[in-house]
């Protein structure tokens, strides 16, 4: 049984931290990191609730090992909110409703997240494929549709909005 | 659940790679996207000793044409192939069948050379590869070889690669262009997006006006062993296409292949599905090839 030491820039900030070889990356977020927005719903690789971000692509952070992940980059939920302004995606589905329990909500902003960042402006049936590896048990997905066009709308104004400040 | 535990390594190249692997024989496994070994590490399904990661050899992912090839590395995720221009305009076979494996997250780390190596037969690519008459570069000890897919799944999970090697490339052979009609798709019936094929067809043919001038047909998760359906390319090949004979090509199908009952349905229903799947993707491939699209 190996022990590897790794360096990774989690949220903006480097970590670094000896794990054993078999720790999943979702427990080194949540159990090593304390960062326990990122959830755990399943045992089976289903459910996307342990969704986030490596180097800039949405990945379940249950079905890889912490030790692979030396080097590179995520992004959590935690990342999301800057000084205690909500993203816009956030921000949608507070407006548009689009969580009840709020299990599978990490998960799922951060697949919409990766989403948005490949494609800005996706139609309804991009945005439900887009999010179609995230299982959602409450809200029918519709509000989480909504949510995320919410969210392409708010980005897309406040790029426009910052272009004429600039 | 926690996967028992194992020593991890992350070599640079492959001649590392291959050396680890001779070196801890049976006891080690390759690690790449992690999307059936890891789930099957955390059910102790498998309790590998060694785990080497390939995921740091760099060059293993590509997707590019070369000597009437469609190459791909074995290291390509599926979300690559899904976002490729080449793959989406050339080979709709390959695209159709990207599009349908697991979810996006799943494919962002899926990779194409880990889902034939694992020879699952629910897996999707082992069908459309037989139907395309792909081969498989192997690296070993002695370098490399080429097997051709008709030769590579020998049992239930097993291949003809070797322990101490890897695969490192797949080969598809461009589709015919100019006077030869190419076409191909893949078809696939789930019962929710992300699941495994309760059956699905994969074909890739050429026409000649409607004559089928040649044919090659895989089937996904219907046989221990993934298969292609040579009974019912010989009841398509050098046929005028009509329903009558796609309906005995999909009699065909459904008599060779041999699924086993599971939550996913009976033996009749997947037989029967095998046969309307077959019809259903033949008529789409007809439809591409007579369309222009290879
Ligand atoms: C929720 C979920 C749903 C899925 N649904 C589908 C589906 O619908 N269709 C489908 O086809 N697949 C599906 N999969 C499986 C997924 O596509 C796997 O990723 C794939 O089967 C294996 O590829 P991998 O790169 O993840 O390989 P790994 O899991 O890393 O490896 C699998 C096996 O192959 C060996 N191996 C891997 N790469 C090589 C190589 N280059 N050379 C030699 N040996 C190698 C490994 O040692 C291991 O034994 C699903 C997976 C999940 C988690
Ligand atoms: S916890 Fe369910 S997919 Fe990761
Ligand atoms: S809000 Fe409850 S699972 Fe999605």
């Amino acid at each position: 049984m190996s022990r590897h030491t790794v360096n990774v820039t989690v949220n903006g900030e480097v970590v670094s931290e000896e794990v054993e070889a078999r720790m999943l990356l979702v427990h080194f977020i949540r159990e090593v990191l304390d960062l326990t927005g990122t959830h755990i719903g399943c045992d089976t690789s289903n459910c996307g609730a342990c969704t986030v971000l490596l180097n800039g692509r949405a990945v379940k952070s249950c079905t890889i090992f912490a030790a692979q992940v030396d080097g590179g980059t995520i992004e959590t939920i935690e990342a999301l909110a800057v000084d205690g302004k909500l993203h816009p995606l956030q921000e949608g589905f507070w407006e548009k409703h689009g969580l009840q329990c709020g299990y599978c909500t990490p998960g799922m902003i951060m697949s919409a997240k990766h989403l948005l960042d490949k494609n800005p402006n996706p139609t309804e049936e991009e945005i439900r494929w887009g999010i179609s590896g995230n299982l959602c048990r409450c809200t029918g997905y519709n509000k989480i549709v909504e949510a995320i066009q919410y969210a392409a709308e708010k980005i897309e104004q406040g790029d426009s909005a910052e272009e004429v400040s600039a | 659940m926690i996967p028992g535990s194992f020593d991890y390594h992350a070599p640079t190249t492959l001649d590392d790679a291959v050396a680890l692997l001779t070196e801890h024989g049976g006891d080690a496994k390759i690690l790449a996207g992690g999307h059936s070994l890891i789930p099957a590490m955390r059910f102790r399904l498998a309790v590998p000793d060694v785990l080497i990661d390939i995921n740091r050899i760099p060059d293993l992912e590509y997707i590019r044409e070369e000597d009437g090839h469609l190459v791909i590395g074995g290291l390509t995720r599926e979300s690559a192939l899904e976002e490729s221009s080449l793959v989406q305009e050339k080979y709709p076979l390959l695209a159709d069948t990207a599009k349908v494996i697991a979810d996006p997250l799943v494919r962002n780390l899926a990779t194409v050379g880990g889902n034939l190596a694992h020879a699952d037969p629910a897996n999707d690519h082992p069908a459309t590869m037989l139907a395309y008459g792909a081969s498989v570069v192997a690296h070993g000890p002695n370098g490399a070889r080429t097997i051709a897919i008709d030769d590579f799944f020998v049992d239930l999970f097993a291949t003809a690669l070797e322990r101490s090697e890897i695969l490192t490339e797949i080969r598809i052979p461009t589709p015919p262009t100019g006077s030869a009609n190419a076409g191909g798709a893949y078809l696939k019936m789930e019962r929710k997006v992300g699941d495994y094929a309760v059956s699905a067809v994969a074909v890739q043919l050429v026409m000649d006006g409607d004559t089928v001038v040649s044919a090659r047909l895989g089937l996904t998760n219907v046989n221990p062993v993934p298969m292609r359906a040579i009974a019912a390319e010989a009841e398509l090949i050098g046929k005028e296409l009509n329903d009558e004979v796609l309906e005995a090509v999909g009699r065909a199908a459904a008599a060779e292949c041999d699924p086993s009952a599971d939550l996913r349905g009976s033996v009749e229903y997947k037989r029967d599905l095998t046969r309307v799947l077959t019809k259903r993707v033949i008529r789409k491939a007809v439809e591409r090839a007579k369309g222009g699209d290879s």
